[in-house]
Formats: structure tokens, C-alpha cells, sequence
């Protein structure tokens, strides 16, 4: 019998920004110890999401419960036992990296030995041992990043949370976060969730949550994600896509749809139905591709559109 | 890297419940971090010490042939350098509150803030560190300027001294919280130039630090007799009156009809619980509904 309650518990979560709705009758549970992704487009509520879990804004209406303790009643005791990575840095830039790390322990109540041995504990762990004096203006952006992760675990919490933590870090930078946060993971068994807009970095979690305009539209595995698409997906760019639509239909009977102007559908064995559609469509078809699923067919699948086709101008939710 | 996960497993994810931060310590840290901000960023020394003390050192020189205080004789009146040294340390206290309020602005906007606001602290802890680290500065700035005083005719003790300090405290107190108040909601500093310029330089104006409260007689205009009540509704009024008393014992402040030293203090003292409590209320109605 499993009798840990669940990292987070979510039910019926609706926020509204006037009449906008951000977040629309959300309901998610995630498990202890798993790598948890948020993704979606910008504007999709995973950043509202973000600061209802992290305390930083007000419940509306619905449910949150955080490592067993309710939002808002029992804040106190799921901020204390939450670590939160920000997506803009929270360093202080005048204040050396130790320093950021002490001033931060001074709001958990951490002092003496006890801090010392965390943050050298730290410090090892990513890498930063050699960096304690240095001030965190003068660091780059991946090892800032890493001064928030180690900011974020002073107080050693149960449950990481983490906003677009690979915004403004380049491929190597956003690779070595990845091992850290995993490292954090597995030895540490802290409870990661992120939220993310890049759909290859939501591939490395153990569970992805796709968002879009304010609902779940999927929960699952990424592999799992992947295969309930169904087989590869070709996407054909041609002129009139709609009437090449309804005629793979008629001849094909495939289930092909307009994406976005060009016209897009799942096979079991997509080698075979290319060759087929580009022998009696070669005249109209200007490319054809043929892709394993990616999350990005998943998102259309359960959306309609592009990942990238929908508020992608609201960049500040 | 040398990491030894047998050790930390156990160690991390059991969050140390027990170990619960002490929201004064919390505090003193967070006063701690305003004033090593401050050491290292030699502008806003230049900017809260320097424009004071240039107006004192010019409007002294200017204002000195056509000042005399009411009901004192030729050549019996208080010089205008001596009257305005008073104002201009509740000037230089005011400066840096202003300046330590904004950086509250600059905490929000690189992000320093939102680390400080999900940490389970009371919102008072918060405030009262940014408030008290503030309030430090300004007593430090007050006590340079202060050095001062020995071109003027005042006799220093050190009981005198200490009540100064003590006076300059509260007085920053004050203040901090109010800009605090008035900055919480603020998203850039542009706003708050806007409000220091229309509120909180008329405030230090009519508090008698740049002229003396105009005293009440059968011809006085609407003008006056307004500007007598605001003056007297000021709480600054009886801050830069009771550093007055402080400073001159002599002719100079029975000249002035100044409310009693107990007044002064005791109002400084309210207003500053009552800005304080103001700063608190402010900050724990946090609910910004940021799109």
C-alpha cells in the first residue's frame, strides 16, 4: 500500500487574469521522485501554473495540495519544503556566489556548521566549489543557473520547481543542467517539475504535461506520447492543400488533415504509403517528409495546430 | 568530482522541518545585504551626501544677508547656514531612503525579490530588513554629514550625540517605510521620481527645514494660515524642529516657537510605527495578477 501522498496534487484549478482565462479546470497529479516537464507555447499557463505551485500568487478557485499540505492554508509548510528556481535570476549581482548562498540560508534558518557542510555539499555537486568568492555578476549564464539550482537546494527540499530553466543557456550549458538536475534527482530523490517551451528538452523527463491555452490536452510518458500518434508522420507541402487532403482521403482512405497549410497524417508504415502518394501525387507534391513522431506530432495530434502558431507574441506568460 | 550519495540520500528530501528561520535574524540579514549592496556601489554615497550638502553649502552662502528670524535682533539672529543645517540632515535622510527604496524597485525587477517572497518568512521580516538596512545607511550618511557641525557654533556631548542618532534613526525609519509603502507596487523607477518630486520633496519642504513654520497673526493671508496648518500636520515638522532643539540650545531655537522636545519625539515615534505597519500592510497584500 502506498500511502505517500503525491508531490502535487491538483483539482479543478481555474485562474483568470480579468477575462482571460490562464489556467482552465486543471487537474494533474504528479509523483514523488519523478522528473515532471510542463510544456507548451508561450501563453499555454504553465508559467501561472509555476507561481500558484511555487506560493508566488493567489489560488483562485480549485485545489492544490503540495507534498500533502493544502494552498494557501498551509503555505508556510510547503515553502518550506519547496526549492524554486525562478526563470529570471534571483541572484543578487553585487553579492559574491557565497554570499548569495548565506543570505539565502538566512531565510531558511540555516547557520553554523549546518551550512557550511550544505553548501560545500553543493557547491561539489555542481560543479561551483571554486567559484565561491567570485561575484555572480561576473559568472556566465549556465554557471549562474547552477548558483540558482544550488540557491533553490540550501534548505534541502522534497520537491524542485523549476521556470524555463534552459532560457538564455546555449546547448552545452542547458545539457550540463540536465545532468545536474538528474543527479540532484537520483541522489537526492528530489521530485523535479519544470516547465519548458522546447520540446526536445521536455523529452529527457520521466513525464511530460502538454499544455495548450490554459488546458492539459496530454499526460504521459514521452515515449508512451509518441507512439499513441500512431506509426510515422509525413507532412506533405504542396499547392492547394485541401483538395490533396480530400484525395488522399478518396484514393488512400487516409485520415490526413491541413495543418498550417501543409497537409499532415499518421501511418503505420510510412516508407511504403510515400512511395505510394509520391507516385500518384508527384506533379502537386513540392517536399514530402517522412518523421518518426516527435512530441511536436503529439501536440498537433491533440491540438489541431503548430506548436509554435498560437501566442507566440504573449511572452510573459 | 568527489560526491558521496550513500551519505546524502538520507540528508536531502527530508526537509528540515524543525529548522525554522528566525524572522529577526532573517531581518538583520536582509539589513545586513542593503548595506553591502550599498558599500559597493560608491554612486549613491556621491548622490544621498553630495546634493545636501551642495544646496547647504550654496543656499548658505546666498540666503545668509537676508535671513533673520522673527523676533530676533540685528546681528542676534541664527545665520541661515546654521538655521538650514538641521533640514539638511533630514534631507540627507531623506535622500537615502529614497534611494534605498528604490533599489527595493531594482530587487523586484532583477529578480532578488521573488526568491525573498516564497521563503517562509512573515512579510513583516521582509520589510523591517529593507527598512532597518535603509535606516542604518541613513543614520551612517547624517552621522558624515554631522561632522559638519563643528564649522557651526554647537556645542556637542555626548548625550547629545546620542539622542541625535537616535532621532536620526527614527526619523529614517519613517521614512524608508513610507517609500517602501509607496514603491511596493512600483514596476519602474521612473514612477517613483515622479512621486518623490510632487510628495516627498514638498514633504521635507514643509517641515520647516528650509523655513520656519510662519507663525499665525490677525493679517495673515489664506496662503499663510494654509500653509501654517500643513506645516503643523506635517510629522517631519517635528523631527527637523526636535533636531533643532537638539543642536541649539540658545536663542536660535526659543526664536522659533518649536513644539516641546516631548512632541517631537513622540511623533516621530508614531510616525514611524504607524509607516512601518503602512509598509507591512502594503507588501502582505501581494496577490500581483501579472499576465
Amino acid at each position: 500500500m502506498n500511502t505517500t501522498p503525491p508531490a502535487i496534487d491538483i483539482r479543478e484549478l481555474t485562474h483568470r487574469y480579468g477575462r482571460r482565462v490562464a489556467l482552465d479546470g486543471l487537474t494533474l497529479q504528479i509523483e514523488p521522485g519523478e522528473m515532471f516537464a510542463i510544456l507548451g507555447p508561450n501563453g499555454c499557463g504553465k508559467t501561472t501554473l509555476f507561481r500558484l505551485l511555487s506560493t508566488s500568487m493567489r489560488l483562485q478557485s480549485g485545489s492544490v495540495a503540495v507534498l500533502g499540505k493544502t494552498l494557501p492554508q498551509q503555505s508556510d509548510q510547503v515553502r518550506r519544503r519547496i526549492g524554486v528556481v525562478f526563470q529570471s535570476p534571483s541572484l543578487d549581482r553585487k553579492l559574491t556566489v557565497g554570499e548569495n548562498l548565506r543570505f539565502q540560508a538566512a531565510l531558511y534558518g540555516i547557520r553554523g556548521s549546518a551550512l557550511v557542510r550544505r553548501q560545500q555539499e553543493l557547491l561539489d555537486h555542481l560543479g561551483l566549489a571554486d567559484r565561491v568568492r567570485e561575484p555572480a555578476e561576473k559568472l556566465s549564464g549556465g554557471l549562474r543557473r547552477r548558483v540558482e539550482l544550488a540557491k533553490g537546494m540550501l534548505h534541502r527540499p522534497s520537491l524542485l520547481l523549476l521556470d524555463e530553466p534552459s532560457t538564455g543557456l546555449d546547448p552545452g550549458a542547458r545539457t550540463d543542467l540536465w545532468r545536474y538536475l538528474k543527479r540532484l534527482r537520483d541522489e537526492h530523490r528530489v521530485t523535479v517539475v519544470l516547465t519548458t517551451h522546447l520540446l526536445d528538452e521536455a523529452e529527457r523527463a520521466d513525464r511530460i504535461a502538454i499544455f495548450n491555452q490554459g488546458r492539459l490536452v496530454a499526460l504521459d510518458a514521452p515515449e508512451a506520447l509518441k507512439a499513441s500518434v500512431g506509426g510515422d508522420s509525413i507532412t506533405i507541402r504542396g499547392r492547394d492543400a485541401a483538395t490533396l487532403c480530400q484525395q488522399l482521403a478518396d484514393r488512400f482512405q487516409l485520415a490526413a488533415k491541413v495543418i498550417d497549410g501543409h497537409v499532415r497524417f499518421e501511418h503505420p508504415d510510412g516508407a511504403q504509403i510515400l512511395a505510394r502518394v509520391m507516385e500518384a501525387f508527384s506533379d502537386r507534391i513540392q517536399s514530402i517528409t517522412l518523421g518518426r513522431p516527435s512530441l511536436e506530432d503529439v501536440f498537433i495530434d491533440k491540438t489541431g495546430h503548430r506548436f509554435w502558431s498560437h501566442g507566440e507574441d504573449d511572452a510573459s506568460t | 568530482m568527489m560526491h558521496r550519495p550513500e551519505n546524502n540520500i538520507a540528508a536531502f528530501g527530508e526537509a528540515d522541518e524543525g529548522a525554522i528561520a528566525c524572522p529577526w535574524r532573517a531581518s538583520l540579514t536582509l539589513a545586513w545585504r542593503e548595506i553591502l549592496g550599498f558599500s559597493r556601489q560608491g554612486s549613491r554615497v556621491v548622490g544621498a551626501i553630495g546634493q545636501p550638502l551642495v544646496f547647504w553649502i550654496f543656499f548658505s552662502a546666498g540666503f545668509d544677508r537676508n535671513f533673520r528670524l522673527d523676533g530676533t535682533m540685528e546681528g542676534q539672529s541664527a545665520s541661515f547656514a546654521e538655521y538650514y543645517f538641521p533640514g539638511t540632515l533630514v534631507l540627507i535622510l531623506l535622500f537615502t531612503a529614497i534611494f534605498s527604496t528604490i533599489s527595493l524597485i531594482e530587487d523586484r525587477r532583477e529578480g532578488f525579490l521573488q526568491s525573498v517572497l516564497v521563503a517562509p518568512l512573515p512579510r513583516w521580516s521582509m520589510v523591517l530588513g529593507k527598512v532597518l538596512g535603509g535606516a542604518v545607511l541613513a543614520v551612517i550618511q547624517g552621522g558624515l554629514f554631522l561632522m559638519l557641525a563643528w564649522t557651526l557654533p554647537i556645542e556637542f556631548s555626548f548625550w547629545k550625540l546620542v539622542q541625535i542618532a537616535v532621532l536620526m534613526l527614527l526619523a529614517s525609519l519613517g521614512l524608508t517605510s513610507l517609500g517602501f509603502a509607496i514603491a511596493w507596487r512600483m514596476e519602474s523607477t521612473q514612477g517613483f521620481h515622479a512621486i518623490m518630486t510632487v510628495f516627498l520633496m514638498p514633504l521635507w519642504l514643509l517641515s520647516g527645514a528650509f523655513f520656519p513654520v510662519p507663525s499665525l497673526a490677525a493679517d495673515s493671508t489664506w496662503l499663510q494660515i494654509g500653509l501654517y496648518g500643513i506645516m503643523q500636520a506635517n510629522p517631519l515638522t517635528y523631527t527637523v524642529a526636535g533636531m533643532h532643539q537638539l543642536l541649539y540650545d540658545g536663542p536660535l531655537s526659543s526664536a522659533l516657537d518649536l513644539p516641546t522636545m516631548a512632541t517631537c519625539w513622540l511623533v516621530t515615534v508614531i510616525a514611524a510605527v504607524l509607516m512601518f505597519v503602512a509598509a507591512c500592510w502594503t507588501a502582505s497584500g501581494f496577490s500581483r495578477s501579472v499576465p
